[in-house]
């Protein structure tokens, strides 16, 4: 969270000062991004900005649009409106000179069942025409040693468990040294242990100075390892940035605990306080831009014996039912 | 903070690399091994059988000539295989070339890479050919082998009468598989474009022979004498010229030519179809 706290300093989602031109330096910057498959929108004018050097988890619901958005940023798919750089070049004019700089994990695993992990690899690596062929065997080593993936190079994809099939498609990612790795689900199907380890792996390569973009359902994946964040929502994104300007964002709710709750809901709605409820031993309110301090002297002052105060910030969980309407899978 | 190594690697104008990775997933891929076991055990039967049971005249030329010389078990073996297991040989292959990727899931992963749509196309297309023309060679060379061992070589028989030495029907055979080749690389354009239609290889491949058996049953009716000459299978056959003397190459321009407008006119509909389709398998 120290790393975490140090990234949101560098927070470029503002254009710099003097910018004439109207290209950002965002590792991902999508510009009314826009597909329609028939007259249904699955991606609604979509303005992602994604700074360099972020962990940027992109979240939302299933079918909110996540992956169709990451398969528009890799040119798999054509937008019907709208455009997007990525590393502060235009994709459609510069893809082939952009992707070799990309590592991307899309929508799951896929490989040829009847090759070995290794030679996989080095099928992938043989399609890219910037990559050494001098240096091959040692950068699959690498790729390979990085995910743990050495011992079960030689076996044939068909045999891997989900987690090895997830592991080697992160390591065909990692295959070439990359400014910008856009992850789609990196840790679905892996043990916890591989969910450490591949989380450590991401906080590693953003240390590196790589950007990571990320789409997950885990919460609380985004909490230990995302500096910023986009909710996607039925094909809108509808929030975005740092994670502190989304926690300030939140709306915090200061709470009373004393004798007398009636009386303490009175000095909060006194002092202005949306929202004052009361329960069992305790008054609540929306703090709203009062700071905490003030409302305890006026507390106190009005003879109200406090016995607890406390200001709650929703979690992340709270706010991405808020912004979605709908529930994530935390648990799983 | 750059993580880009200090001494970037600069890609050669023309790299083999792909292709050559291509063309180990076609050769080393054990259903398409089982495959050419099969088109090259053909011959073998053929050779076997005639020796075995030699004689009963009356069957096509080149297998009456098998006993003379072996060198005809090679071209009595492509005879045999022409209407259908060198197409069906080539229709798996092309059919599985977009398809394939596309149901395993790789092609996003190499369009990720990236792999320039046109580049991949290209080097599909091109393994498909080297694969017809190494289908067609090994038939015939697995005759050929079979043959002389069988039946021994010799001055060769042509159909015009004529004999020629062995060395030079052993070119004649050479030039019957280059013929062959090009014939099945325009049945390989239709594949390619095929393939770019589905995500199911094995559909794709059944469409490419539906589309080969078309071809064979339209040039049997006599009402479309128009239309025959342009039939993708039309000219196969016209490889007979090269048992002829002298051979008379003209007579197989009309073969190379339809052979040719097919190749380009289902390249440039594969082309079109996949430079700026939506991959979303």
């Amino acid at each position: 969270m120290a790393e975490a706290a140090l990234r949101e300093g560098g927070d470029r989602s503002v254009p710099a000062l003097g910018a004439s031109s109207h290209r950002s330096d965002d590792a991902v910057a999508t510009y009314g991004l826009t597909k329609r498959f028939g007259h249904q929108v699955a991606v609604d004018s979509v303005e992602l900005r994604v700074p360099r050097g972020a962990v940027y988890g992109f979240l939302g619901p299933n079918g909110s649009g996540k992956t169709t958005t990451i398969r528009m940023l890799l040119g798999l798919i054509m937008p019907t409106a709208g455009r997007h750089d990525l590393l502060g070049e235009p994709f459609q004019e510069k893809a082939g000179a952009i992707l070799p700089r990309v590592g991307a994990l899309c929508e799951g695993p896929a490989f040829h069942p009847y090759l070995s992990g290794r030679a996989n690899l080095a099928r992938l690596d043989a399609a890219d025409r910037t990559a050494d062929p001098r240096t091959v065997k040692r950068r699959i080593d690498a790729a390979l040693e990085r995910v743990g993936l050495t011992a079960a190079a030689g076996k044939r994809y068909r045999a891997y468990s989900l987690g090895m099939r997830q592991r080697l498609a992160i390591a065909a990612a990692l295959l070439t040294p990359r400014d910008l790795l856009i992850l789609d689900e990196p840790t679905n199907g892996l043990d916890p242990q591989g969910t450490r380890e591949v989380r450590a792996l991401v906080s590693g390569l953003a240390a590196e100075g790589a950007t990571v973009m990320l789409s997950t359902h885990l919460l609380s994946e985004v909490e230990q390892i995302c500096t910023h964040v986009g909710v996607m929502h039925q094909g809108k994104l509808v929030t975005q940035g740092s994670l502190a300007q989304l926690r300030a964002r939140a709306q915090r709710r200061v709470r009373v605990e004393t004798e007398r709750p009636e009386a303490a809901a009175e000095t909060l709605t006194a002092l202005g306080l949306a929202e004052v409820t009361t329960g069992p031993g305790t008054a609540e309110g929306l703090l709203g831009e009062l700071a905490p301090e003030k409302i305890v002297a006026t507390l106190v002052h009005d003879d109200v014996p406090v016995r607890g105060f406390g200001v709650v910030a929703p979690d992340l969980e709270d706010m991405f039912v808020e912004l979605t309407g709908e529930g994530f899978d935390v648990s799983a | 903070m750059s993580v880009r190594e200090a001494t970037p690697y600069v890609p050669k104008p023309v790299s083999t690399r792909f292709l050559r990775s291509e063309l180990m997933l076609i050769f080393g891929r054990r259903r398409n091994w089982a495959g050419m076991a099969a088109l090259a055990a053909i011959p073998i039967i053929i050779a076997v059988v005639m020796k075995l049971w030699p004689g009963g005249g009356g069957g096509p030329d080149f297998f009456n000539q098998i006993a003379n010389n072996g060198l005809f078990v090679s071209l009595a073996a492509l005879t045999a295989e022409l209407p259908l297991f060198l197409p069906l040989a080539v229709a798996a292959i092309a059919g599985d070339s977009v398809a394939g990727e596309a149901n395993t899931g790789t092609l996003r992963y190499l369009l990720a890479v990236p792999v320039d749509r046109t580049r991949l196309l290209a080097v599909k297309y091109l393994g498909v050919v080297i694969f017809a023309f190494a289908a067609v060679a090994l038939v015939a060379a697995t005759g050929m082998l079979i043959g002389l061992l069988l039946f021994g070589g010799g001055d060769v028989l042509l159909l015009s009468g004529s004999m020629v030495g062995f060395g030079e029907g052993v070119l004649r055979v050479l030039g019957v598989v280059l013929y062959l080749g090009v014939c099945l690389s325009a049945l390989g354009a239709i594949g390619v474009f095929v393939s770019t239609l589905t995500e199911q290889p094995i559909g794709a491949t059944i469409a490419i022979m539906v589309l080969t058996v078309l071809s064979f049953i339209l040039d049997q009716i006599e009402q479309l004498d128009w239309l025959q000459p342009y039939l993708l299978t039309h000219h196969w056959m016209d490889y007979g010229e090269f048992l002829r003397d002298p051979v008379d190459l003209g007579a197989l321009v009309p073969g190379l030519l339809v052979a040719a407008a097919y190749t380009g006119v289902f390249l440039a509909g594969a082309w079109a179809r996949f430079a700026g389709k939506d991959v979303s398998s």
